[in-house]
């Protein structure tokens, strides 16, 4: 029961970018910082680069990039741009 | 210093009738062709008519990309021009829903990178040529930055360049989008094709005009389009050449009588304009024609409005003539159909989609007029002068109705249509001492000699008859004016003839008097000389001596009165 509840609890991510486009960059790192201060004790992110694999984005729905999916906890969730609006990403990540 | 030059700007056809022959053959290869107008112009109709042209009939696949309406919207629109999308989509269109879901969150910049990316790879994938990018503006608008909308822009038109497709971006202008960005997206594309939704007199027209094409010639009028029911197609404005084949060969009007005041019927391929007032038997006409074409084997096309066709055939029966044997065999085609709406040049859409359905040898519009009544827009008018033009290239004899009171030169040059007839047949009321009797004449007939008489037409049971014109005493008489005037003829005539047969009589009679008189003075004169004989002899015997004496003494006496 604890290992479930912990696995409910754990905020997996998807990163879809594009190769280095600027914008594709900028998320990586703005990804990446926010998980490491709000999400240090539980997450998984990870990173698609749509030129290599265009089949799993397509089949993602992903139509712009950057975008990062929120995987799990449901409801899953959808933010597209480089994530430099912390609020905004913040808001679509939250947990409760 | 030579400067190399550009190499000429080849021509992708988009298979939309009237835009390739404005410019020079179609959309430029390779390049960025941008699809502006407001909502419900057509751009989406416009764009998806010519990846699935491309599809059929160039066999160049395409990309569609909708970032407006999912792809089951788009197949049941394609699916109301006959488009069979689901077939091309196996082979020849990939159709990428590019929606956002709403609930999506936007927490700064993106691109098209990854699209471009994904788009690309399908491209290679199925050999596509043409990609259309419809409704751009909602993705791009979430990017709330017209420097990062103009960027994407750029990386679109970079990408298609790239790779070598042909291009359409379609553009939504909106009362509250800023010029200035529209301006941009001019400048950036190759061609710039910009549709219009207008509304005169309660009327819709759309309207297509090309505002720029980079390296190319092309007509920058703006041209009415219309939605017809295979696609959206541009009605062409630009002077057509008049050089139908034209015919000798004469046909018959139904009418034997009619035939003959015009030397041999209707010409083939012309335009017959019957008018009059209602009532006339304009539409027996019509019948007549179409039951004469029938009966000739040749596929008939009668277009009615406001009349059902079962009403038609009826009333048309009931002057002897007989349709519905036709219209089972399949040889004629009752199309019976309401003016909808003010837009005609749809109307004319619609019946041309008709005439390419049955492809009738002769046609029967009855009225033109509901049509013509309308054709105050010059679209129109166009319309209407295109399809009678198409209808003439195929060599189509047309017999249209048109309601008319009188001979008005007016109202029939507004109408147009009276210019575009080869024959114009008047049928009119002639009312004579209260009586009103239906008079043909024919107006003009360009080709052909044709009897300049009035006639009377006659519906009976039996059928249809066109009696000789009696002209009597400087005017043309008809129904019971004739039938009086003849009677009125008939017994002066007869009157004649017993005059004189009465005075004959009395000639004889006189003369058997007079003969009969001649016998009894001839009698008298015989008896009369018998008498005076008898006389003589008795008085010879008796009195001879005294005689004797008597004719001395007499003898003397005239001697002596001699003297």
């Amino acid at each position: 029961m604890r290992k479930t509840r912990a696995h409910q609890g754990l905020l997996r991510l998807r990163l879809y970018v594009a190769g280095n486009a600027p914008n594709s960059l900028r998320a990586i790192a703005n990804a990446k910082a926010i998980c490491g201060e709000h999400f240090a004790s539980g997450h998984e992110l990870e990173i698609v680069d749509l030129l290599e694999h265009p089949r799993r984005a397509l089949a993602d729905g992903v139509i712009v990039t950057p975008t990062l999916l929120k995987l799990s906890p449901p409801p899953v969730e959808r933010v597209i741009g480089n994530l430099s609006d912390t609020n905004q990403v913040l808001l679509a990540l939250a947990t409760k | 210093m030579k400067k190399p030059t550009p190499p000429a700007v080849t021509k992708v056809p988009t298979g939309i009738q009237g835009f390739d022959e404005i410019t020079g053959g179609g959309m430029p290869r390779g390049r960025t062709t941008l699809v502006m107008g407001g909502a419900g112009c057509g751009k989406t109709v416009f764009a998806l008519q010519m990846l699935v042209n491309g599809a059929r009939r160039s066999k160049e696949a395409g990309l569609f990309v909708a970032f407006e309406e999912s792809s089951k919207q788009i197949m049941a629109n394609a699916a109301t021009f006959g488009w069979d999308l689901p077939e091309l989509i196996k082979k020849k269109v990939f159709f990428l829903d590019a929606r956002l879901s709403p609930e999506v969150v936007k927490a700064g910049e993106f691109d098209l990178v990854g699209l471009l990316t994904l788009l690309g790879a399908k491209a290679k994938e199925i050999h596509a040529k043409r990609v259309v990018f419809d409704g751009i503006d909602v993705l791009l608008g979430l990017l709330d930055d017209p420097i990062a909308e103009r960027r994407e822009l750029y990386r679109i038109r970079d990408w298609l360049l790239e790779m070598g497709l042909t291009g359409i971006i379609t553009q939504k202008v909106g009362a509250s989008t800023s010029d200035e960005r529209y301006g941009f997206m001019q400048f950036m594309v190759d061609c710039v094709v910009v549709l219009r939704h207008q509304v005169l007199d309660g009327a819709a027209f759309r309207n297509l005009r090309v505002v720029k094409y980079r390296g190319s010639g092309f007509s920058s009028d703006e041209f009415p389009i219309t939605l017809t029911a295979d696609g959206l197609h541009l009605v062409n404005r630009s002077p057509i050449e008049l050089a139908y084949e034209v015919s000798d060969e004469r046909i018959s009007s139904g009418l034997p009588r009619l035939d003959e005041m015009m030397h041999g019927g209707y010409h083939r391929g012309s335009n017959v304009l019957i008018s009059g007032a209602p009532g006339t038997a304009k539409s027996t006409l019509c019948g007549l024609f179409a039951a004469a074409a029938c009966e000739r084997g040749e596929r008939t096309l009668y277009v009615s409005f406001d009349e059902g066709a079962a009403q038609i055939v009826r009333n048309l029966r009931s002057v002897g003539i007989h349709l519905a044997e036709h219209v089972k065999s399949g040889l004629l085609e009752m199309y019976s159909t309401r003016t909808r709406g003010p837009n005609v040049a749809d109307q004319f859409s619609d019946l041309r989609a008709r005439v390419r359905a049955h492809r009738p040898r002769c046609l029967v519009i009855d009225p033109l007029s509901v049509l013509s009544a309308k054709i105050a827009h010059f679209a129109a008018a166009d319309a209407a002068q295109q399809f009678l033009d198409l209808l003439k290239r195929d060599g189509i004899t047309v017999v249209n109705t048109s309601l008319m009171e009188g001979l008005s030169t007016d109202e029939t040059t507004t109408t147009g249509i009276s210019t575009i007839a080869d024959t114009w047949i008047h049928l009119s009321y002639v009312v004579q001492d209260g009586e009103r009797n239906r008079a043909l004449a024919i107006v003009e007939s360009r080709g052909t000699g044709h009897s300049n008489m009035v006639r009377e037409l006659t519906l009976t049971d039996e059928g249809v008859t066109l009696s000789d014109a009696f002209v009597a005493q400087g005017k043309v008489l008809m129904g019971l004016a004739r039938w009086e005037w003849e009677q009125g003829a008939r017994a002066t005539e007869q009157s004649a003839l017993v005059a004189a047969e009465l005075r004959r009589v009395q000639l004889q009679l006189a003369q058997a008097e007079a003969s009969a008189r001649l016998q009894v003075v001839q009698k008298e004169i015989a008896t009369r000389g018998a008498e005076l004989e008898i006389l003589e002899l008795a008085a010879r015997k008796t009195a001879a001596p005294i005689i004797k004496r008597a004719r001395g003494a007499t003898r003397r006496r005239t001697a002596g009165a001699a003297r």
